[in-house]
């Protein structure tokens, strides 16, 4: 066992150390690079050869080009959405497409309140997200912070099973999930949405890279004062583990918030559904009314995409993080 | 063979370190304080994970009574399963959505490579963009896209219209509907590929690129020559999670196209089929076969690519 966690812990900490290569290059790189570039580019300048200058300057328009065409590309269909919204039926339906509503129809979006039970179904994506976060956070790190920094009999054995499971498609886990829900009575409820999923075995293994990567002093220092291993968590390692969970709670959010298979195999309401499945359900019902379609899809991503573009950097570097989804 | 050699240094290593004050027991463990902290999380990832892949695995030996109660059949299911025309053109299918959403790699290679370019401007804007589809739900963007497909009035088959192109009814036509929905895949993970491959990039030392401005190499030639080389286990890992998620392929197929789709059974994935058999048709058994098929297919797929990649991939 101790041979096991021995080489996985080299292993992590060449990739922790790897990752916080990267981090201060990152950070000192840029000071470096800008420095460097800046330094060369006054040599090019006072060189005075402008066509070196003018050949890099075209190049970098042609990078603008290529990437500022293709960026209004992968966002178009949002902008399409967002003007679909707002428009009346028929204007949906007429070709040429309509560029701008004549009318902006913001009752679109309250009725999508009225025409579908968006509220309940928003209510309960909401739930089921804040129930999963808040488990897998305190369960994952708890877990996580134990096979990283404690000793007990079985841990290797435990951990590699743990780990197995990460690689195993979730249609191997489904049909005894539902079993299990059905024989509690959980179907259509939030309680039996969320109850496989505020565990999660790559959440534990996210959290236990991350504190195998900190540093053993602050605990030590602890334990001598008499703190209790409850203690040394909540107080001295958890705080110190805050990016860890940020970017669990990233991975959770987005993960809990737009899944759809689990939670349209254990509702068959549309008031107990969340949101992901009240939408796909809805094209059938409301298949002809675009306008609503268009609307309900928007505010059912609009939390998301807010957050998002609220902590760019974090959901980023959390996704970057995780690998997987 | 790694952890052989620490062993025996790690083992004395610790012995001296325990000779100090935590003898008794400790050396070995912790108590039971560490197990306060795993057994919650331990019992249910054994409760609602592991035991179920044992019971997934039996019940594909059995069949499933329209009253409940689960009869025992052997390999049935799995004969079943290898007579049924529907799952090796579901596997083609799924195959197929895959290669066109590993399309989006070499995309991502090129547009990562403009990003990263040091100083360029509205960089973070340009992330920001490429990034949003991936953090969208799909069932909603699924909805915005089967509009945007419309055979009717959709936008694609206006502009097509413009050259005189009849385009088709995407998402209802066998053939176009695999596609349809691909592209929509494609458009999605690309936001992921670039984060991956940016992060790679930025690993790059710059010195490489400033050694071969020296020398003269085009910028063409930089992006051959350094930056796709030193890519490579970026893009190693980028290719491995697009297999993995393409063969979970479900949620655009199914709002994209939804349950009542006559071109479903031409274009459905092995998860639709999954889902179909499990809890429509209400054939347990045979759908914990197929899921077992599905585990088999990305474990062989991902062995073959972790064995394939020491001819490609540069580890430095």
């Amino acid at each position: 066992m101790s041979e096991s966690m021995l080489s996985t812990k080299s292993g992590v900490e060449s990739r922790r150390s790897g990752s916080a290569a990267t981090r201060p290059s990152q950070a000192g790189g840029a000071p470096s690079g800008p420095a460097g570039r800046g330094a060369k580019g006054r040599g090019t300048k006072s060189q005075g050869t402008k066509a070196t200058k003018g050949g890099k300057q075209g190049s970098n328009v042609l990078a603008h080009c290529v990437l500022g065409i293709g960026g209004l590309a992968m966002i178009s269909p949002l902008l399409y959405q967002i003007v679909m919204s707002l428009s009346t039926n028929a204007e949906v339906q007429s070709t040429p497409p309509t560029l701008w509503p004549s009318v902006v129809q913001w009752h679109n979006f309250a009725d999508v309140f009225t025409s579908m039970n968006f509220g309940s179904q928003l209510w309960v994506t909401v739930a089921i997200t804040v129930i999963r976060v808040i488990g897998q956070v305190l369960l994952c790190s708890m877990a996580g912070y134990a096979f990283a920094r404690m000793r007990f009999r079985f841990k290797g054995l435990i951990l590699a099973i743990v780990l197995s499971i990460i690689m195993v498609p979730s249609q191997l886990f489904l049909i005894p999930q539902y079993q299990i829900i059905q024989n509690l009575g959980w179907l259509n409820s939030i309680a039996g949405i969320v109850a496989p999923g505020i565990f999660s075995a790559f959440g534990l293994f996210l959290m236990r890279q991350f504190f195998m990567g900190l540093p053993d002093e602050l605990e030590d220092a602890a334990r001598l004062d008499g703190a209790n291993p409850f203690q040394i968590f909540f107080r001295v390692m958890l705080p110190l583990a805050a990016n860890g969970l940020w970017a669990l709670v990233i991975i959770t959010v987005l993960w809990s918030w737009n899944d759809l298979l689990w939670p349209l195999v254990v509702t068959s309401t549309a008031n107990a559904a969340p949101l992901s499945v009240g939408l796909s359900n809805l094209q059938g019902e409301h298949a002809n009314n675009y306008p609503i379609l268009m609307a309900a899809s928007l505010m059912a991503m609009a939390p998301i995409l807010i957050m998002f573009l609220l902590m760019q950097k974090r959901v980023m570097a959390g996704i970057g993080r995780s690998g997987l989804k | 063979m790694k952890a052989q050699t620490l062993t025996p240094a790690s083992k004395s290593g610790r012995a001296t370190q325990a000779k100090g004050d935590r003898r008794k027991g400790n050396s070995k463990s912790d108590g039971w304080w560490p197990w306060l902290f795993v057994v919650p999380t331990v019992a249910g990832i054994g409760v609602f994970y592991l035991w179920p892949i044992v019971q997934t695995f039996y019940y594909s030996f059995t069949k499933w009574g329209v009253f409940g109660g689960t009869k025992f059949i052997g390999l049935d299911n799995y004969v079943r399963m290898f007579a049924d025309s529907t799952i090796p053109q579901s596997i083609l299918n799924t195959l197929i959505y895959t290669v066109v959403v590993l399309m989006g790699i070499p995309i991502a290679v090129i547009l990562a490579s403009l990003i990263e370019r040091p100083g360029l401007r509205f960089a973070a804007l340009y992330r920001t963009l490429y990034f949003i589809p991936y953090i969208t739900m799909p069932a909603a963007v699924g909805i915005v896209w089967r509009l945007i497909y419309n055979g009717d009035f959709g936008p694609i088959n206006w502009f097509l219209g413009l050259f005189g192109i009849q385009g088709p009814y995407w998402t209802s036509t066998p053939g176009f509907a695999l596609l349809a929905v691909a592209t929509v895949g494609l458009w999605m993970s690309l936001g992921f590929n670039l984060i991956i491959i940016s992060a790679g990039l930025r690993e790059i030392p710059r010195e490489l690129f400033e050694a071969a401005e020296m020398d003269g190499a085009s910028r063409v030639r930089q992006f051959f020559s350094i930056t796709v080389p030193l890519l490579t286990p970026s893009i190693f890992f980028v290719t491995i999670v697009t297999v993995i998620s393409g063969f979970q392929l479900f949620d655009l197929l199914y709002v994209m196209m939804g349950k009542a789709n006559l071109a479903m059974p031409q274009t459905q994935s092995l998860v639709y089929i999954f889902y179909n058999q499990a809890f429509l048709q209400n054939d347990k058994g045979y759908a914990a076969a197929i899921g077992i098929l599905i585990l088999l297919i990305i474990a062989l797929l991902t062995a073959f690519q972790f064995r394939i990649q020491k001819r490609w991939v540069n580890y430095v």
